[in-house]
């Protein structure tokens, strides 16, 4: 495997080379190399050869898409899929190059400029720049104006459930609800954020505060996760789970909510009155790059409205692009899971990552639920 | 194995264990030595990893717990978590074990063609990967699965296999099934049939046969076979993971937590440490056991 992969780096390396070659050799303008915003000032490119190492969560793009892609840039697209933030941020601290693209969710990405880990491409810049959501440039803690992240999608994390199954899902209206509901069916995620944080919201802490390092807090979460034993704790089958009947209610993002729904009319998407997080995924590029450019034209690409609204419409997710509602279907744009109803904005907000000792605690919380549940 | 060897025994050069060693020091050793030093550093502030710092934290967070009321006790949730580990492994131990003597026992009864083919037989599961025979075997213990819908056909409204410790040890019993069979099929091969034969003609009752003839000579592929799923069946998360519904935590799902979401390094190593200690204490009684019984254990 290693093997593999590092033939694979130098291999993208030696294109890289010769695309940059190639670039000066025209006379064009470069924009390969350290990236600065002067770059901007160029004209941006709109193709280019070689290929576009990217880096992605699994089964959250859509594959038609990249074949456009390649079809009108006449860039490859090579992809490579990864579980989660942590496992993301691990590979590239450990000094794996090669990706071009890699896509983390928000608090990451502000762990991941503090490393000094992400290239400053400047994507508010880009021809496409100008597509950013208002309310996902500027009021965003993690990236600030966009110097190095592109949006892609968003979502929130609340509660699926299945009313026709389950009828007492009218009686959930909070976490609170939630996690003393005692239903049969019930799933929770395995994540301790998205877990510990709404134990928190449902015993009282405003999402303001969090990431509060008073211990009395944390022991009132513990205390009402303590009676909470769901049939399953895990992140990846919730939807099949739901579609099969083996879950009813359940902890989830309303993206998977909405794919839920497509095959079970019944499912719901609640918002718990006590707020609900909301996490944004982007685009940025690593250090190291091999292929800048193909990175700029591959992020670029991603703002246009038709793609952002067609990846949407694969993931079930709303996205950072203004205008690509156009090219939603019509099941998405009507959902209120997934476009949130006026009346529930004010219950989500972004979630900025906690410090070391507030994470020490969501972690005792955590393993100590899950050390109650045999 | 034996093609190297073309002299008489103890003729052959010992440089030839030299790519063994190499082997052996750069995939244990190396490894073994990162997570003995990284355990007794800090962690780091941000992102992955640890600092260069001393510190024995990781080792006090193995046992005391600073509770969230502030007060300080024992903390039994890792003794707790190993526990768990060692019972699912010790049954799925038992289990192997009673499913591979008739198994292998047979095989080693059929004609030498049949033995070849059966053997190979045994080792088929290892052609597919480990991740996607669990989840296959997820599909058939599954509530809408096959079993689930036998189950539901016979009455047992209720009958729930998926998701629970249960699950977990079917998933470790099945992934290490063969690894008993082949060592009890390789001492029951070379066992002389004609002794069990001799005994029933001497008026010995079945069971006796196979306690006083049988099993000793069997004896060294069963300890072998202990060994050999017992130990990896305590390293094992996979099978906690995807059948027990994340909720039958073994020590490696504890451990893998923490070089995930939370991101503790060196407590992470520090468990791995333990295990690796308490690996090395089952290894020296299995061999004490051997030991005992005079067996030769080749695996030990």
């Amino acid at each position: 495997m290693g093997n593999i992969k590092r033939r694979r780096a130098s291999y993208a390396a030696a294109i890289a080379a010769a695309t940059a070659l190639l670039l000066t050799a025209c006379g064009g303008s470069s924009t390969s190399g350290t990236p600065t915003a002067a770059d901007t000032s160029a004209a941006f490119p709109t193709s280019g050869s070689g290929e576009v190492h990217l880096y992605n969560w699994t089964d959250y793009i859509d594959p038609e898409q990249l074949t456009a892609f390649t079809a009108e840039t006449g860039i490859k697209v090579i992809l490579d899929t990864f579980d989660s933030n942590e496992t993301l941020l691990a590979k590239l601290q450990s000094g794996a190059t090669g990706y071009d693209v890699v896509v983390p969710s928000d608090y990451m990405v502000a762990q991941m400029i503090e490393l000094n880990l992400l290239q400053k491409v400047e994507p508010a810049t880009f021809p496409n720049g100008k597509n950013i959501k208002p309310n996902l440039l500027n009021d965003i803690y993690w990236d600030a104006g966009r110097h190095y992240s592109a949006p892609w999608m968003y979502g929130t994390t609340g509660i699926a459930c299945n009313t026709t199954a389950e009828p007492k899902c009218a009686n959930i209206k909070s976490w609170h609800d939630y996690f003393t509901a005692g239903l049969p069916k019930m799933d929770s995620l395995k994540d301790q954020v998205e877990v510990v944080s709404a134990a928190l919201r449902a015993t009282g802490v405003a999402p303001a505060d969090l990431c509060t390092t008073d211990k009395s807090k944390y022991a009132a979460a513990a205390d009402l996760l303590k009676g909470f034993k769901p049939a399953v704790i895990d992140s990846d089958s919730g939807i099949e789970r739901v579609i099969a009947g083996t879950s009813n209610v359940r902890h989830a993002w309303n993206g998977s909510t909405h794919r839920m729904k497509d095959k079970v009319p019944g499912v719901e998407y609640i918002y718990p009155s006590e707020g609900l997080n909301l996490w944004a995924d982007n685009l940025v590029v690593p250090v190291g790059a091999p292929n800048l450019d193909n990175a700029k034209i591959f992020i670029n690409w991603m703002m246009d409205p038709a793609h952002a609204g067609a990846e949407s419409n694969f993931s079930g997710y709303d996205n950072g692009i203004t205008g690509s509602d156009a090219f939603m279907s019509d099941s998405l744009k009507s959902d209120p899971a997934v476009v949130v109803p006026a009346d529930k904005t004010a219950l989500i907000s972004a979630v900025p990552p906690c410090g070391q000792d507030a994470r020490d605690l969501y972690t005792q919380v955590f393993t100590t639920w899950l050390g109650e549940q045999n | 194995m034996s093609k190297i060897v073309r002299g008489r025994p103890g003729q052959t050069s010992p440089w030839l264990a030299i790519p063994t060693i190499a082997y052996l020091f750069l995939t244990i050793g190396i490894p073994l030595f990162i997570t003995v030093v990284y355990s007794f550093l800090q962690r780091a502030k941000i992102g992955m990893g640890v600092t260069w710092h001393f510190s024995p934290k990781a080792y006090k967070d193995l046992f005391i717990l600073e509770n969230l009321d502030g007060t300080t006790t024992f903390d039994t949730r890792y003794v707790k978590v190993l526990w768990h580990s060692f019972q699912y492994s010790a049954v799925t131990t038992v289990a192997t074990v009673v499913l591979s003597i008739p198994i292998a026992m047979w095989i080693a009864t059929r004609n030498e063609s049949t033995r070849n083919i059966l053997v190979a037989a045994v080792t088929l599961p290892f052609w597919i990967s480990i991740l996607i025979r669990t989840y296959g075997l997820r599909q058939i213990i599954d509530d809408n699965g096959p079993i689930g819908w036998i189950a539901h056909k016979l009455g047992y409204e209720n009958f729930h296999i998926i998701y629970t410790p249960i699950a977990t040890m079917i998933g470790l019993t099945y992934v290490f099934l063969p690894f008993m069979i082949l060592p009890i099929y390789a001492s029951a091969e070379r066992f002389d049939f004609r002794l069990a034969e001799a005994a029933y003609d001497l008026g010995a009752k079945r069971w006796t046969v196979f306690r006083r003839i049988v099993f000793p000579s069997i004896r060294p592929g069963v300890i072998a076979g202990i060994a050999l799923v017992f130990i990896p069946a305590l390293g094992s998360f996979l099978q906690s993971d995807m059948l027990g519904g994340g909720k039958t935590n073994m020590i490696a799902n504890v451990i893998a937590l923490n070089f995930t979401q939370a991101r503790n390094w060196p407590f992470g190593c520090a468990l791995s440490v333990l295990l690796i200690l308490l690996t090395l204490l089952l290894v020296q009684a299995i061999r004490l056991i051997s030991k005992k019984f005079g067996d030769q254990v080749s695996l030990v």
